[in-house]
């Protein structure tokens, strides 16, 4: 339950909010939105970013702990594995990832024929997808376009997305609704069937399909169960921890983990696909995370140690929305769909500062404006946040509209004793994802080693430097199909591949010490270590 | 954690004792004892079910179960967490099921079985009426089981306090997917586009968008006219 100050803040909120239902907030121009973006938004906090010394990407910024963890050791250093005699796992697909991306890049390469595991760190569908609530977007009413979509994306990118490769994003996008309905997706809908849909930040239309806001778990629950109906084999509990690339220097396989055992495994492969998902757990500049435990970016990594080059690793999202209030769900999500159904963001004071449907970036950058300038509200603890007024929703909507559309929401903080019908959200921005990855072209395949293909959050250039709510769900569908297409296609005219090896990662390491970086880590992460005797924590 | 509430709770963590500050969950809790989770621990956001969890409180002659990232501890709580618990999950092809009353006959006929003891409702870490779906599911009556089940998390703590042996999650999967592939009406203005799409009917307007100098894509962006 809230402190005394907040609920005198409360107070300020509830006389504004009358006056607030009935009048809009204007938007930024775009000067006003750069301005606000290179003093608040962490992307441009010089302090918190180093120089990449050593790999495809060296010389340019990343933020440290991504340094740290790209120039770390290897898991597997100084081993030798002789993977070509008697592999333990021999597939023509391998699939690096058991989340949204994965689950449709295993479906669509088993059904076009190939031999296919997913190996996983954790379980099937502990992945960020899961965790997705406000909605996927597609183009497809009479009043929208794909070519609106692409350029709302494109814009809300910075014009800095990779241009094919939004442009399949938002053409493919009503397919890739229709496949999920067709798996039985349950979208919120009219009777008649019409798509119900609102706006997402920096949208021109509104095109946000939903299921309530378990969007992302619907999703996830059901291609999961399709992949099992399709008889995907599925090895939990496994992390790759490196690439094994073939003599010719392509990809072959991976060097697996069991998390339990610590049981070393090799799996070779004709391709392999990366769909490793985010980073959030590696809590770039102290922020919270929304993501899911296992977001510790992996295939960065093992990418990138194979010759992999990175996107616009120097972007991330911080959702404007992250809880700020009780400390139980610190930095737990909540859904853009609350600012979507109408709820502003109110200061101490009970001001309505900025249009709540600006994007991400914009958004989270006015909040720490707002805290930084003294007009947050006081959290015991010495830190402040927003109020995100959800009250405003059953106003505008009617009775049972916060029960219906964001019942995830209405639960998590009743938990607490915050009823958030009747009093608004405590928010502070908090670490959402990745917007940079490893590079791809319109196949999913890595231009820089072949047969690697990427797929979902790990691959950088989509959505250029922000991401539009919406695009992610999106992302997934269409591009963990198209890898699971395109590498089973491809995998049917390679050969088994030989002379698999570690030499890359030799390589590597050798130009990293060249280059006078001592690294104490071990990369990748694979999972955070939470406990009270954690160093630094 | 505010300052004034710092006190400490004892837990007992498959019963063994350890003291830690109030207001912390469950999960963390076993993280500031010293656990380092790799089973029972997901999305910590209480969608995934990973971290699904039976306690009892000292004096409590109940069983409860919770979801450990949601749940915060009290002083003489008992705990012990249920990574996994081994669902039956039958196979199907969404293709050739379709929603009549024989599917769950077929493929869960367990259901049938249920002796109406409500421990799966009381057990719910999502405080959902899981009884009242599963009858919904005997009846045929998918759409209603659907909506009943859609808040499900699959965590499994149902099933394991069911003494017919009934996989409520997974009868509730096949109900959901049943519901929104054959019984709701299908979107006509999803398909249009689709169909709008694969003629190629945006090809020519998209090559336009995209050969646009940049200066102009942006002019575009910034006077956009945004759907009210």
């Amino acid at each position: 339950m809230y402190t005394p100050e907040m609920f005198d803040s409360i107070k300020k909120v509830e006389a504004t909010r009358p006056a607030r239902l009935s009048a809009e907030v204007g938007r930024l121009g775009a000067a006003e939105k750069d301005q606000l973006l290179a003093k608040y938004h962490p992307d441009y906090r010089k302090d918190a970013f180093s120089t990449i010394e050593v790999g495809p990407n060296k010389g340019e910024r990343a933020p440290h702990e991504l340094v740290a963890i790209l120039q770390a050791r290897s898991r597997v250093s100084g081993v030798s594995i002789n993977a070509d005699a008697n592999p333990d796992v021999d597939v023509d697909v391998l699939i690096i990832g058991g989340g949204g991306s994965g689950a449709a890049a295993a479906i669509e390469a088993k059904k076009n024929g190939a031999d296919v595991l997913i190996v996983t760190k954790l379980r099937m569908g502990d992945a960020n997808t899961m965790m997705a609530e406000g909605g996927i977007q597609a183009a497809d009413k009479a009043n929208d376009s794909p070519v609106i979509h692409y350029l709302d994306a494109y814009g809300g990118g910075h014009f800095k997305a990779q241009p094919d490769l939004l442009r399949k994003l938002v053409m493919d996008a009503p397919l890739a609704i229709q496949w999920l309905e067709g798996l039985g997706v349950l979208f919120d809908k009219d009777k008649d069937g019409t798509m119900i849909t609102t706006h997402g930040g920096g949208t021109s239309r509104k095109r946000m399909h939903a299921a309530a806001d378990y969007s992302g778990m619907e999703i996830m629950r059901t291609l999961r169960d399709e992949a099992y109906n399709m008889g995907v084999p599925v090895m939990d509990f496994t992390a790759a921890i490196e690439l094994l690339l073939d003599e010719n220097g392509a990809a072959g396989g991976a060097v697996l983990q069991n998390m339990e055992t610590g049981e070393r495994l090799t799996a070779r492969a004709k391709t392999v696909i990366i769909a490793t998902g985010g980073a959030g757990r590696m809590h770039y500049q102290g922020f919270p995370t929304s993501n899911h435990y296992g977001a510790t970016a992996d295939g960065l990594v093992l990418g990138y140690r194979a010759g992999a080059k990175l996107l616009y690793q120097y972007t991330l999202q911080y959702h404007p929305t992250g809880v700020a209030y009780p400390p139980q769900v610190y930095g737990a999500l909540v859904t853009e769909k609350v600012r979507s159904l109408g709820a502003q963001l109110v200061n101490v004071d009970g001001v309505a500062y900025l249009n709540p449907l600006e994007t991400r970036d914009v958004s989270a950058a006015g909040v720490i404006r707002e805290c930084a300038i003294g007009k947050g509200v006081p959290i015991p603890g010495g830190t402040s946040g927003i109020w995100l007024d959800s009250p405003m929703i059953d106003e505008l909507l009617g009775k049972g509209a916060i029960e219906k559309r964001i019942p995830s929401m209405l639960r998590m903080l009743g938990k607490y004793g915050i009823d958030i019908r009747e009093v608004p959200i405590l928010i502070y921005p908090t670490l959402h994802y990745q917007n940079g990855g490893l590079r791809i072209n319109v196949t999913c395949e890595s231009p820089d080693v072949s047969n690697l293909f990427v797929a979902g959050e790990a691959v950088g250039g989509i959505h250029g430097e922000n991401r539009l709510m919406g695009n992610s769900l999106l992302d997934i569908i269409v591009f963990g199909r198209t890898a699971g297409k395109n590498a089973s296609e491809k995998a049917k005219g390679l050969p088994i591949p030989t002379g698999l090896n570690l030499k890359h990662v030799d390589r590597f390491m050798k130009e990293a010490e060249a280059a006078g970086v001592k690294s104490q880590t071990v990369s990748p992460m694979l999972l955070p270590d939470y406990t009270r005797h954690a160093a630094g924590s | 954690m505010s300052e004034k509430d710092n006190s400490s709770v004892r837990v007992f963590l498959f019963g063994k004792r350890y003291d830690v500050p109030a207001g912390l969950t469950i999960m963390a809790a076993m993280e500031y004892s010293g656990y380092r989770l790799v089973r029972g621990c997901g999305c910590r956001n209480g969608f995934c079910g990973a971290c699904a969890t039976i306690y009892r409180v000292h004096g409590d002659r109940e069983l409860r179960a919770c979801l450990a990232c949601q749940k915060t501890v009290e002083d003489g709580m008992y705990v012990a967490t249920l990574p996994f618990f081994p669902l039956v999950k039958e196979i199907y092809d969404m293709e050739q099921v379709r929603p009549a009353d024989q599917v769950m006959m077929s493929l869960y006929p367990e259901i049938y079985k249920c002796v109406g003891c409500n421990a799966c409702t009381k057990a719910c870490s999502q405080e959902l009426r899981v009884m009242q779906y599963i009858a919904y599911a005997q009846r045929g009556e998918y759409e209603r089981c659907a909506e009943e089940s859609f808040d499900c998390v699959m965590c499994g703590i149902c099933s394991a306090r069911c003494p017919a042996g009934i996989s409520h999650p997974q009868v509730a999967m096949l109900a959901r997917r049943l519901t929104g592939k054959y019984i709701r009406p299908r979107s006509q203005h999803l398909k249009d586009r689709v169909d709008a799409l694969l003629r190629g009917a945006f090809d020519a307007e998209m090559d336009a968008m995209m050969n646009l100098p940049l200066e102009e894509i942006k002019t575009l962006y910034n006077g956009r006219e945004i759907e009210k």
